[in-house]
């Protein structure tokens, strides 16, 4: 396959950003590198390992173009939302990638948390409230496998900013919402918007959080979102993370976290994909110092012909700590998984307890997974297991529920709810529980996006 | 009520029944016995609707309807119950859930009104007095972790909500201890009534202590070699079953 090069619409966008919405300088320098990067390597392409069995030549050969304003009602962006209300949450909101201020609520946070648009932190703040010393220092914007994080850091226009000061606890959580949307009345134009939001969270030590990012879109026509984030947990910091994907059907979504843990910080996030025609979600968490605590959970559901891609990387650097890793999957018609989950254990994090799940649902003949754990050990007293399991519904117990007068499908469903719920059920926060399931009910029902009673 | 005649049925290409005959009434209560292999668990099966049985030749008719034309959630409706030999675990599906969503389909057929939480509560509190089982174990994953004998009385505190017209039962007595065998026998002796039939497939004749069968019928080679009243039980337990082969081959030859 053929290395593909930056094509001149990026080379617009690029040229565009810096003349309009750069930033300070360091930020103007590193997006002139990350654009370099991204024009050196182009997109990936099968031929790198990390991108194997997801081929993004759709995305290659689609022409992005920044998406535009648009406005939202109140009552058009709660459809959007993670629980189908508001919830009275600290909410920030970017339509088409542009802040809304008016649909957005983080006036009135506690002392010591700053919830903000990135942008404007960087334009009018004298020294950027410390971004500029954090940003673009996780993620990996070098490697030809990290074309799209390049191309985020370059393009980025705006995102989130937000700074949990020490020993501060945040009640509620953080909602962001960014959300797609037609952004031209006339029909005939079929134009692509991409965005490339940037989201940066940094918990200073004994802080506490709770983060819900929600992706939505609803247009037909093909769009990219190519987010960054990278958080940053201080000491002993808490944090339980969401992210949703909710992406319109002909929507790509490729998505890189970074995570930062310092000693003792305590990090949850989950992961929840329902949504979009290529997902891939990408999640690098550096366990950088002693005694921390970090599980990441995933579900995804993929009809159709979507595929939806995880890639998570565990690195322990340090000794003492543990990670615990479950990812469920349910694909149905010929949709498409992959599952890559790295852990790495350096020479030095000794009784490192790591912990590694992966199992998938397969419900038609056509559905596939590709599924790989890959460890990588160089200390030599931890204990690091990993399982990965691809089953169909058991016949047994579907025999058995309709034996009690549940209906064919009825058994179906019953059975790829239970599948999820040890998931669901790990979800603190019962709002999104609840609004998930919903979700999740009306995607096997067939009454959402796509029915999954179309096979034998 | 059940009419069965001349069932053949194979599993894969292995001739299982070899034309069973069995005639249930409503009131009556049928112990089927016979050793291993002889085609007792797959009268079950058959009759409940388990799919990997074929049925090659015969017939059964339920109240009036052919019953080998039903998806097992019809039969299910129509007042059949089967106690499962090896009931089912199913992890993250709660008791509560299963049984409530159970019953409401069944009502749903019958043309009655369906239950909500409360009333589906009420409903079964005392049929969960009957058999002994804890309120704890309705919130629990449908057999998730059970013991045997929570699993066998789980069986039959199903079948005590959901009223079958057949109550068929699969080994039900296999594995259990004394306390659990008394408690499975007092649900089904209470559910007894001029209405409702039950078959009980057993190996020992011990169950039928409890439960007094009005018939009994031993299988051997997949067909009915022998019926008679509760007596033949303890003939049988008497005798063993080398006794019925024996019979068996004077048939045959």
């Amino acid at each position: 396959m053929t290395q593909l090069v930056a094509s001149p619409p990026y080379t617009n966008a690029f040229e565009q950003i810096q003349r309009d919405h750069a930033g300070p300088a360091t930020i103007a320098d590193l997006r002139r590198v990350a654009f370099d990067q991204f024009s050196k390597h182009g997109l990936p392409t099968t031929t790198s390992e990390e991108w194997r069995f997801t081929n993004v030549r759709p995305i290659a050969d689609t022409t992005f173009v920044p998406a535009q304003a648009v406005k939202l009602t109140n009552e058009e962006l709660v459809q959007y939302s993670a629980t189908g209300s508001l919830d009275g949450w600290p909410t920030i909101v970017f339509v088409n990638g542009h802040y809304d201020a008016a649909l957005s609520s983080v006036a009135e946070l506690p002392d010591g948390v700053v919830v903000e648009s990135l942008a404007n932190v960087l334009d009018s703040s004298p020294d950027s409230m410390g971004i500029e010393q954090c940003l673009g220092k996780g993620a990996d914007i070098h490697s030809d496998s990290a074309a799209f994080a390049a191309l985020n850091t370059a393009l980025f226009r705006d995102g989130v900013f937000v700074r949990v000061a020490a020993n501060v606890v945040v009640d509620s959580p953080i909602q962001m919402l960014f959300i797609t949307t037609s952004q031209s009345t006339d029909p005939d134009a079929m134009e692509s918007p991409m965005t490339h939001p940037r989201i940066l969270i940094v918990a200073e030590e004994n802080s506490q959080l709770r983060l819900v990012e929600t992706y939505a879109g609803e247009t037909n026509t093909a769009y990219l979102t190519n987010v960054v984030t990278e958080v940053v947990a201080g000491e002993n910091a808490a944090i339980d993370h969401y992210k949703l994907v909710r992406e319109a059907s002909a929507a790509y979504h490729i998505g890189h976290m970074h995570l930062r843990l310092l000693q003792r910080a305590n990090l949850s996030s989950h992961a929840i994909t329902l949504g979009g025609n290529i997902v891939r979600n990408d999640i690098l968490a550096v366990l950088d110092g002693e005694g921390v605590s970090c599980t990441l959970n995933g579900l995804y559901i993929a009809n159709g012909q979507r595929l939806v891609d995880n890639h998570t990387t565990i690195r322990h650097a340090k000794p003492h700590c543990e990670s615990h890793e479950l990812y469920k999957g349910i694909l149905g018609d010929q949709a498409h998984a992959v599952f890559n989950g790295k852990i790495v254990v350096e020479i030095d994090a000794q009784k490192t307890d790591a912990k590694q799940t992966n199992k998938a649902l397969l419900l038609s003949e056509d559905a596939q997974i590709n599924t790989k754990p890959e460890l990588e050990i160089f200390a030599d007293d931890v204990k690091c297991t990993h399982g990965a399991t691809v089953g169909q519904l058991d016949s047994e117990a579907m025999f058995y529920l309709r034996s009690r007068g549940l209906g064919l499908e009825q058994a179906r469903s019953v059975l790829i709810h239970a599948f999820a719920s040890d998931l669901l059920n790990r979800i603190g926060i019962p709002s999104i529980r609840a609004g998930l399931d919903e979700l999740l009910l009306a995607q096997l029902s067939g009454s959402g996006e796509g029915g999954f009673y179309e096979f034998g | 009520m059940l009419e069965v005649s001349n069932l053949h049925a194979t599993v894969g290409n292995k001739q299982i029944l070899n034309g069973i005959n069995l005639s249930v009434k409503a009131g009556e209560v049928h112990a089927i016995m016979g050793p291993n292999g002889s085609g007792k668990s797959t009268l079950a099966s058959v009759l409940a609707g388990r799919e990997e049985f074929d049925v090659t030749e015969g017939s059964v008719v339920f109240q009036g309807q052919d019953l080998l034309e039903m998806e097992p959630e019809e039969r299910a409706r129509e007042g059949i119950f089967l106690a499962f030999q090896y009931p089912v675990e199913i992890p993250g599906v709660n008791n509560a859930y299963l049984l409530k969503a159970a019953l409401n389909e069944i009502r749903k057929h019958r043309g009655e009104a369906e239950l909500d939480a409360m009333d589906f509560m009420t409903f079964v509190k005392e049929r969960m007095n009957i058999l002994e089982i804890d309120q704890s174990l309705m919130n629990r994953p449908v057999n998730e972790g059970f013991s045997g004998g929570e699993k066998k009385r789980n069986e039959i505190f199903q079948m005590a909500v959901l009223e079958p017209k057949l109550a068929i039962m699969d080994e039900t007595d296999s594995g259990l201890d004394i306390d659990a065998l008394r408690i499975v026998s007092n649900g089904v002796n209470a559910m007894r009534n001029a209405e409702r039939a039950t078959v009980v497939v057993t190996h020992y004749q011990r169950l039928l202590n409890y439960i007094v069968p009005d018939f009994v019928h031993v299988l051997s080679g997949g067909r009915i070699v022998k019926s008679g009243d509760k007596e033949l039980a303890l003939e049988l337990e008497d005798k063993g079953y080398s006794w019925i082969e024996g019979v068996t081959e004077s048939v045959g030859s």
